[in-house]
């Protein structure tokens, strides 16, 4: 069989992506994830009179609870499909790449299948984001920035 | 490599289908269909299990045959080991050969079954394939709730088992030919596209397949390849005919395609997969519609993309393999 005939046949029958179309959602949905932590963090800071900073962790913490209680509950997969990357980028697709991961491998005991399993997805964004978080603190660092 | 049989009959199929192949235009064709994709079970690698349990229970109950009575019992199915069938077929299985050709695994249990029957090593066989939508999601994939978006070209695993036994004894639906493909490898490596990677495979098959016998498309009633979905299906169509001069506009279909409303199922995407695809449409669908001799001469190419992630990460290639089985009516 001739490769550069078969490429050229099959190119006719690719389906469209709509690769713009789902950044957009994308860029909304994450848009929107973000502007919801905003507003969590001013109604903490409003409410309790707590620090910028601390409110701002507690809004991580309801967020990934959301975010993980959603994929246990088994809709955050139906959202994802809908919202795109929009949802995945933001740290609610991390804690749902992990508790996804955690799901699927219960059966196989809490070592060998949760223990694991569950950095699968989540393992990669990890070690590059401590690798990431390194470097530019380097840089940071040589530049005479504050540590 | 073809060859013709002289003896080998199809005595009787069994289907169970899951949720999604139930909401799909064949529902009528299958025996028994579950509304939830755990099957009873507590995990969805149970769930397959039970599903091969189930549709060899049923096959011997239509037969009227015991449990470990059929000679041999062939089949495969996507998890590792193959699992699936090695489990489901325990309780069944006088003797046992666990097969694995990805999706094309049902023709290549019919293949190898009715090489035995026609060599007279054995009165009958069973053929039986599985597949499972989450388990090879979690397998071959991202974790089964992640629902990380794909693309159109994308196709779904069926959920299911199918069995058939294959006999020595004169039925109304024969084995007349069959052909074994090659593996073949045309630099595709795109797992979200496996209906142009698996393309090439079924039109090198059925091209030798026709060319052996020295056949005509229009020799068959229908000719349905395994699992390339609407894509792929487009794709075969229009290489056979510009560079082998083979038209088969007229009785040529896709199983993958065949199993879902397409138009209505857009979680199915291009089509489905796995090797029960093949299996619920020519042991349910093509299997009925000979018996009723709507159809009397067809030919099935199950298609299979020899998938190997690790491969795949380390920048090869994806093989793939179909086979193809002419069934004809006595």
């Amino acid at each position: 069989m001739k490769v550069e005939k078969y490429e050229k046949i099959a190119k006719d029958f690719k389906p469209e992506t709509h690769k713009i179309r789902n950044a957009m959602i994308a860029f909304v949905v994450g848009g929107l994830i973000g502007l919801l932590g905003e507003i969590i963090i001013e109604v903490l800071c409003h409410y309790t009179h707590i620090s910028r900073s601390s409110a701002g962790t507690i809004m991580i913490v309801i967020m990934i609870f959301t975010a993980s209680l959603s994929t246990a509950l088994g809709f955050f997969d139906k959202l994802v499909t809908k919202c795109k990357c929009g949802l995945l980028i933001p740290i609610t697709g991390f804690a749902h790449s992990m508790t996804s991961a955690a799901l699927d491998y219960k059966k196989e005991g809490p070592i060998y299948g949760i223990g694991t399993n569950i950095f699968k997805l989540a393992g990669s964004v990890i070690l590059y984001g401590i690798m990431a978080a390194w470097f530019f603190g380097m840089i940071r660092f040589l530049l005479g920035g504050r540590i | 490599m073809t060859f013709t049989y002289n003896d080998v009959y199809v005595k009787d199929t069994a289907t169970i289908a899951g949720p999604y192949e139930k909401k799909g235009p064949l529902k009528k064709y299958f025996d028994k269909t579950f509304d939830d994709l755990y099957f009873e079970e507590d995990s969805w690698e149970k769930a397959e299990i039970k599903t091969v349990e189930e549709s060899l229970k049923l096959l011997h109950k239509k037969v009227g045959m015991k449990r470990k009575e059929v000679d041999v019992i062939l089949g495969g199915d996507l998890q590792n080991q193959i699992a699936a069938t090695t489990y489901g077929a325990y309780n069944f299985s006088k003797s046992f050969l666990g097969l694995y050709g990805a999706c094309s695994t049902s023709v290549e249990a019919m293949i190898l079954g009715s090489v035995l029957i026609d060599s007279k090593k054995v009165k009958n066989a069973i053929v039986t394939v599985s597949s499972h939508n989450m388990v090879a999601e979690k397998q071959f994939r991202n974790p089964t709730e992640y629902g990380a978006p794909k693309p159109p070209s994308a196709t779904f695993t069926a959920t299911g088992s199918a069995s058939l036994l294959l006999t020595n004894e004169k039925t109304e639906i024969r084995v007349e030919s069959s052909t074994i493909g090659q593996i073949t490898n045309l630099n595709q490596n795109d797992p979200n596209d496996m209906g142009k990677v698996m393309a090439p495979a079924a039109i090198d098959t059925i091209r030798r397949h026709l060319k052996d016998l020295n056949r005509k498309p229009d020799y068959y009633d229908l000719i349905v390849t395994g699992d390339l979905g609407i894509y792929g299906r487009e794709i075969l169509k229009e290489y056979i005919l510009e560079e082998y001069d083979l038209d088969l506009s007229k009785n040529y279909n896709d199983c993958g395609v065949m199993l879902y409303d397409l138009k209505k199922q857009e979680e199915c995407l291009a089509g489905g997969s796995g090797p029960v695809c093949s299996a619920l449409v020519s042991f349910g669908y093509i299997y009925h519609e000979m018996k009723k001799k709507n159809l009397k001469k067809v030919l099935i190419v199950a298609t299979g993309a020899l998938f190997s992630p690790t491969m795949v990460h380390q920048k090869e290639n994806i093989y793939s393999i179909a086979n193809a089985i002419s069934l004809e009516v006595v």
